[in-house]
């Protein structure tokens, strides 16, 4: 049982070998990307019963991978002789692309996915803003335009390369 | 914010409800348009929304289902209420009609949505806070998508104006039912003046933009809020819990 699992251990070398055990977890809409990449996976707590808490967070309300992502936690920390975990959803702080990890963001870009740019005009209702320059993910270009503001995740705007030519997505601000 | 308000756990539940049925029904509404918008990005565009707005009336039902207890759930609550029990806007049930009506409304609930949203994030309860600060990231993008569409089709053809103008005048008796208030809302102590104002500029200024007049209206349908229907919801419901309905707690 997880008992001697976790009693053999400190709390913070639990909190650790637990972190290690579900940070690899693939994003399961853009696979390239891990949770931990993501910012999804925001916190593994460890009470001073030794019990094991695991917080994420989804990147939208309407997300559809939250529960696979949780289903592949628990299958995950089983395999590795967890066996006594609690998987919490929480909503606050509300999750920013300001938390994506510098190796996410590369990883996404040799994907063919444009990084998301620092946050600014996520709030604003004001129409028509431009968004800053979004480069191509292919020829690097700035000589870019955005075609839809919604892609084929409710994380990616659609945009089209005029250099290259190449449509591309571009993973927003959020 | 009131510190001192003294909102009823059955009030609380009731204004959950009313935000969430608002933003399942104008989802679902939305979701009809899947395949069937003008092109493909608008399609997709469309269909974002749709799951944006599911995704909240989730985070919202959830909560209800929580205070409520007795086993609700959120799709006990989305798939075994009937009519009189949801208490979403007129507005977001009636039928999509054409792309100018459907967008026009877009902007309406999702203006309204939003600066509700931004007094909600410093709801002394954190959870609706929460749903709040979570979903207004989400419906800043929906305002600024139906806004550019309003503008757009009013200042377009002549063709366009004359459907957006079409749309305008279906509506102008449905809007002002968003700020006659409820009893459970008021209970929950929003600044409503300050919402509608801010509302009714936001409306003016893009409605002038786009060319046409914004006529605040004297009159407005009512009841949604309290389970008063237009005949569009019975049909809505039918479709969206048939499977419920006739598989009672099917899973997948």
């Amino acid at each position: 049982m997880q008992e001697t699992k976790n009693n053999n251990a400190s709390a913070e070398e639990l909190k650790k070998e637990v972190w290690n055990v579900v940070k690899n977890i693939p994003d399961p809409e853009i696979p390239v990307i891990t949770i931990e990449d993501l910012g999804i996976l925001r916190e593994v707590i460890i009470n001073d019963k030794n019990e094991i808490e695991i917080i994420i967070t989804p990147t939208y309300s309407g997300c559809p991978a939250m529960d696979l992502i949780g289903w592949s936690i628990k299958t995950e920390l089983e395999k590795n002789g967890f066996k006594d975990f609690k998987i919490t959803n929480v909503l606050s702080p509300a999750w920013t692309t300001d938390w994506m990890t510098e190796t996410g963001k590369q990883k996404l870009k040799a994907y063919g996915i444009a990084p998301p740019n620092k946050k600014q005009i996520v709030c604003d209702p004001e129409l028509f803003q431009q968004d800053e320059a979004v480069p191509c993910p292919h020829c690097d270009s700035y000589n870019t335009k955005l075609v839809s503001r919604f892609g084929s995740t409710p994380c990616k705007a659609l945009y089209h390369c005029n250099n290259c030519n190449e449509p591309f997505d571009y993973f927003k601000c959020h | 914010m009131a510190s001192t308000t003294t909102v009823s756990k059955e009030e609380k539940i009731n204004y959950l409800l009313y935000i969430a049925d608002t933003a399942l029904i104008l989802s679902h509404r939305n979701s009809e348009w899947c395949g069937h918008a003008p092109v493909l990005e608008q399609d997709i565009a469309l269909t974002n929304i749709a799951l944006d707005l599911l995704g909240q009336a989730r985070n919202f039902y959830q909560y209800a289902a929580e205070l409520i207890g007795n086993n609700a759930t959120e799709d006990s609550l989305a798939y075994l209420r009937l009519e009189h029990e949801y208490k979403n806007l007129l507005l977001a049930e009636q039928p999509n009609e054409d792309w100018a009506y459907t967008v026009l409304r877009q902007f309406y609930i999702s203006t309204f949505l939003f600066y509700l949203y931004q007094q909600l994030q410093q709801n002394e309860d954190e959870q609706i806070a929460a749903i709040a600060a979570k979903s207004i990231k989400e419906v800043a993008y929906h305002v600024r998508w139906s806004g550019e569409w309003v503008i757009r089709l009013g200042d377009g053809t002549e063709e366009s104006n004359k459907r957006m103008q079409q749309a305008l005048d279906f509506f102008k008796d449905y809007t002002g039912e968003i700020y006659i208030a409820a009893s459970y809302e008021q209970a929950m102590q929003i600044d409503m003046a300050t919402i509608q104002k801010k509302w009714e500029e936001k409306i003016t200024a893009v409605l002038n933009e786009a060319t046409l007049t914004f006529s605040t209206n004297n009159f407005s349908h009512t009841g949604g809020k309290t389970g008063k229907h237009t005949e569009h919801l019975g049909y809505i419901l039918t479709e969206m819990q048939y499977l419920q309905r006739t598989y009672p707690n099917a899973n997948w």
